[in-house]
């Protein structure tokens, strides 16, 4: 077995926009991802927004900078992810096909561990 | 020798890697086995199997080189399967290639290192000879294969044929390489041949082995259908001075007949699926010319309606083009350059050689001849096979 992160990508702008009941409805449909898998889940969480996020950087001569916003600017941002456990990555992309993502997609990453 | 080689490479490493769990380590071992082969075979004959033979030497050199480097291997990731855990190697000698060929092809990896892998892996080839193939460098092409493979061994993709559920879908990104092989080889891209023979008989071993394997599936039946009645016209394509022959000019008695009634046996066969593959539409559409006495008796109603078809199933731009070319000859010249037109804004067609050449035609036939010229000059910019070039450049300089 081996653990996956799956990286939950999504445009920020469309979710902003969504009214109460699609946001229930999304929100309904990670709860029932984690019931369905909890044998699978190993964790997870909802991030804030990237206007809440803080970048620091360290440059070579060791000046750090901290900088408001993400790390990249992209138009599709993380928004959350789940850790979960699987046999193979064909397991663990049936998980990630499950992952409510309406306004963006789901990044597949195995869990590196060291010995 | 080499025809153990072509024959028989896929089935002898899928079976060994089910003992090393190894890519790399299973393509020593394979090698190694070939070469006791050759040295061995020439004194004391070939053996009844040479499948099994050569198996037999790999998986026991396998089982070897494991015992000895074992505490250096264990660091390793290990390619995956159910016996993953089972540290003997399984008695019996099964057929794995299935499995291999979907490991090479699978989704996560992308489709120049799914074709780089199958070419490698199912057919033997080098790592120079891939290279060749698809006109990249061998740096290039090793570093292309060597992220496939760590990437397989790291995301753990596993060494298993798919589940029913997602069983079609996987096909279906086996056969886009195997096509994507086969047309590479039918018409290079690039270069001075017009064909590379080599690429279209490995995609022919790769779609019968497909077959073999899986017998009962219409899209690889479609595939095989398409391949054999296409290449059945590979002796008539070049006239003797080398020039490009187009199927009006080719002299079908020498087409290859028993490739075409094999294919038109398999044609049948896969247009019973609903709707229709988009393998098997293509297959009919070549089996059309392929039967028909000559080309004015060609059946182009038929053949629009065939590609009306495939549009539906396959709704590519290039698709849309051939369409709009038997369009042309089915209702005359004017009404192909009016479907051939309103495709003029397609995205995917901009820069693609084919559209010029076929707009250059219809213009010619109607003695539009200063358009056709401009026609013909667009596309001798956009066709980089050297052939295909020479055909156009001649074909200008008769306006």
């Amino acid at each position: 077995m081996a653990e996956y992160l799956i990286l939950i990508y999504e445009d920020e702008t469309a979710w902003s926009k969504s009214d109460q009941d699609t946001f229930d409805q999304i929100m309904k449909g990670h709860t029932a991802f984690s019931e369905n898998n909890a044998a699978a889940l190993r964790g997870g969480n909802a991030l804030h927004g990237t206007d809440t996020a803080t970048s620091i950087r360290k440059d070579a001569a060791g000046e750090v900078t901290v900088t408001d916003g993400a790390f990249a600017e992209t138009k599709e941002a993380l928004g959350g992810y789940y850790v979960v456990e699987a046999a193979n990555l064909d397991e663990a992309i049936a998980l990630a096909k499950q992952v409510p993502a309406v306004y963006g997609g789901v990044e597949v990453r195995p869990i590196r561990v060291f010995d | 020798m080499a025809d153990a080689h072509r024959h028989e490479w896929g089935f002898v490493l899928a079976a060994t890697v089910r003992v090393t769990h190894d890519l790399d380590l299973a393509e020593e071992c394979v090698q190694d086995a070939y070469a006791r082969a050759l040295s061995t075979w020439g004194s004391r004959g070939i053996p009844d199997k040479p499948a099994a033979w050569l198996t037999t030497v790999a998986r026991r050199r396998a089982v070897d080189l494991l015992r000895r480097t074992a505490s250096l291997r264990q660091r390793l990731p290990l390619l995956l399967d159910e016996r993953a855990d089972d540290p003997e190697p399984v008695p019996e000698i099964t057929d794995d290639r299935l499995r291999l060929i979907f490991t090479c092809c699978h989704p996560s990896l992308a489709q120049p290192a799914q074709v780089a892998l199958t070419l490698r892996l199912l057919c033997g080839l080098t790592t120079s000879e891939v290279a060749r193939a698809f006109l990249v460098s061998e740096p290039t092409m090793a570093a292309r294969i060597t992220r496939a493979k760590k990437k397989i061994a790291t995301a753990r993709i596993p060494y298993q044929v798919p589940p029913a559920s997602e069983l079609p879908e996987r096909i279906d990104a086996v056969l886009t390489v195997v096509h994507l092989l086969f047309t590479t080889g039918h018409t290079a891209p690039a270069g001075a041949a017009l064909v590379r023979r080599d690429l279209v008989e490995r995609s022919l071993d790769l779609t019968r082995m497909l077959r073999v394997l899986l017998p009962s599936d219409l899209g690889v039946a479609g595939l095989l259908a398409l391949i054999l009645l296409t290449d059945a016209r590979r002796d008539t394509r070049l006239a003797s001075d080398g020039r490009l022959l187009l199927l009006a000019d080719q002299d079908r008695s020498a087409w290859d007949r028993p490739a075409i009634a094999e294919g038109v046996a398999l044609v049948r066969e896969a247009l019973r699926r609903r709707p229709p593959g988009r393998y098997a539409l293509m297959a009919a559409i070549a089996a059309v010319h392929d039967e028909a006495p000559s080309w004015d008796e060609t059946d182009w109603r038929e053949l629009v309606g065939l590609y009306d078809l495939l549009v539906d199933v396959w709704p590519s731009p290039v698709v849309a083009l051939n369409r709009a070319v038997a369009v042309g000859f089915a209702s005359g010249p004017a009404a192909g350059l009016a479907a051939l037109d309103a495709l003029a804004a397609e995205p995917q067609l901009a820069g693609y050689g084919y559209l010029a050449a076929a707009r250059a035609d219809f213009l010619r036939r109607l003695g539009q001849i200063a358009e056709a010229r401009v026609a013909y000059e667009e596309a001798l910019l956009l066709t980089e096979n050297d052939v295909e070039r020479q055909f156009l450049a001649d074909r200008l300089r008769c306006l």
